[in-house]
């Protein structure tokens, strides 16, 4: 099918885009890539009057270090992350997500901003930004900024709390210390294809391998990508038994709600992510004991 | 109403310039308003691979862009890798010599995504093909007869720098 009519609007700049959303919020939709919306539009699930190109806005494409954070500009493309050896360096936990999303032509023009605002549950940034507790900054047509925790932003399946009016302007994940380790694992039918389940974790470790800090995050399995506080909490001070690791995928299993689908049932999926958290946390484990937390 | 748009586009080398509705997708104005009909329209929603083309030497999928996106860009489509009437490319020849089509339908976008592929990469693994064309569905060949014709381009492609490397030390 083809996209409804619509008016095409192409500011140069952050304070012109923030224009356009004020005069026609509730009737605009913004284009960045377009990776997601424009399916949605080929098949007419949205019919936006109006389109905000920001694609030109040059000043929104970065990735830089800024304080505790890797800060990208919401128009980075996954295959600038994918490519950027200081998201190797700082997040690396990112740069094996980022070869998870889509394939390459869809990294080619995929934006970082995009992926966060469409809130799909079974995407990968969302779950890398959850389980890292990273921010999303949020610019206000008056000028003003928001900061949101992913748990404030992410509300439900394929909805976030960004208003008609509003736009992202940067995520910002936390920088990865030298000594973690991390790992991030995915099963889909096909590489590149959406995600049946997800985990996103890091952790790191005493020199005897018992666990001080663990942060971990599954996507695909909630309607938002979901922090496994539990695990996180029970994880700490222990080593990674076969009878811990037992109780980890018990405590994921029961912190997801899959839906079934053609790909798989909620029953597979639920398993799965308890299981892919299982693995997750062994590599991440081991990683941080090499002392390098190197991503192939 | 009218609200067309310039759009101005190097496709294949060639300047062209058009007004154009917003909404026409990128593949559409390859085919309709450039009359190069080699890129093909499979799922229309990014999924398939079948409209691959290079934007700014980068595949991308031709129906999840508008044409005014690609204002200013520089476009090439199958219809860039040899001339009409002239003899097929490497790449071409080898997806002919190893039966790596039937239908042919998904091919353009194929070739597309392994044209680019082949300048990084000239010596890749299969899994390294296999990744490649992983954006890319093909219902007839089953992949394996393509993976061939890979191997086979790149083969030649290495011969052939190899050779002209000689020359040029001569």
């Amino acid at each position: 099918m083809k996209p409804a009519v619509f008016s095409y609007l192409r500011p140069t700049n952050l304070q012109e885009a923030l224009m356009f959303l004020e005069e026609y919020g509730e009737d605009a939709k913004i284009l960045s890539g377009g990776q997601s919306l424009i399916p949605t539009m080929n098949m007419r699930l949205s019919a936006p009057a109006y389109l905000i190109d920001i694609s030109r806005i040059s000043d929104l494409n970065y990735i830089k270090l800024d304080g505790d954070f890797l800060a990208v500009g919401a128009l980075t493309k996954h295959k600038d992350i994918e490519n950027s050896d200081l998201v190797k360096e700082a997040c690396p936990l990112l740069s094996e997500a980022i070869r998870w999303v889509g394939h390459a032509q869809i990294r080619n023009r995929g934006t970082v901003g995009g992926s966060i605002a469409h809130g799909d549950p079974s995407a990968e940034l969302p779950c890398v930004l959850t389980a890292l507790r990273g921010e999303i900054v949020i610019a206000n047509v008056d000028g003003s900024e928001e900061v949101l925790v992913p748990e404030e932003f992410f509300l439900t399946y394929m909805l976030t709390s960004l208003q008609p009016d509003q736009m992202v302007k940067e995520v910002r994940f936390p920088i990865i210390p030298k000594e973690s380790g991390s790992a991030f694992l995915e099963l889909a039918r096909r590489h590149g294809d959406f995600g049946l389940a997800e985990v996103a974790a890091v952790v790191d470790i005493d020199d005897e391998g018992h666990l001080l800090n663990v942060k971990i995050a599954v996507g695909g399995v909630n309607p938002t990508p979901t922090a496994l506080e539990q695990v996180e909490e029970y994880l700490i001070g222990k080593k990674l038994t076969d009878e811990v690791l037992r109780q980890v995928s018990d405590l994921t299993q029961e912190s997801v709600d899959p839906e079934s689908d053609l790909h798989g049932t909620a029953e597979y999926r639920r398993e799965l992510a308890g299981t892919l958290t299982v693995r997750a946390l062994k590599i991440a484990v081991e990683r941080a004991r090499g002392g390098n937390n190197n991503v192939q | 109403m009218s609200n067309k748009v310039q759009v101005a586009v190097f496709v294949n080398g060639k300047k062209v310039q058009k007004k154009v509705e917003p909404r026409l997708l990128l593949t559409d104005f390859i085919r309709e308003e450039c009359n190069l009909t080699g890129t093909h329209l499979g799922c229309e929603h990014g999924v398939c691979g079948a409209c691959t083309i290079l934007v700014d030497n980068e595949p991308v999928r031709s129906c999840l862009m508008f044409a005014v996106q690609a204002d200013g860009c520089d476009i090439q489509t199958v219809e860039s890798l040899n001339s009409v009437d002239g003899p097929l490319n490497v790449l071409q020849q080898s997806f002919s010599d190893n039966h790596a089509l039937q239908c042919g339908f998904c091919t353009p976008g194929f070739l597309m995504t392994l044209t680019h592929f082949l300048i990084d990469n000239e010596n890749p693994t299969e899994n390294e093909i296999r990744e490649a064309i992983s954006g890319n569905l093909c219902r007839c060949t089953g992949y394996a007869n393509i993976i061939k014709a890979v191997q086979q381009a790149a083969q030649i492609l290495q011969k052939e720098k190899s050779n002209s490397s000689v020359v040029s030390a001569q």
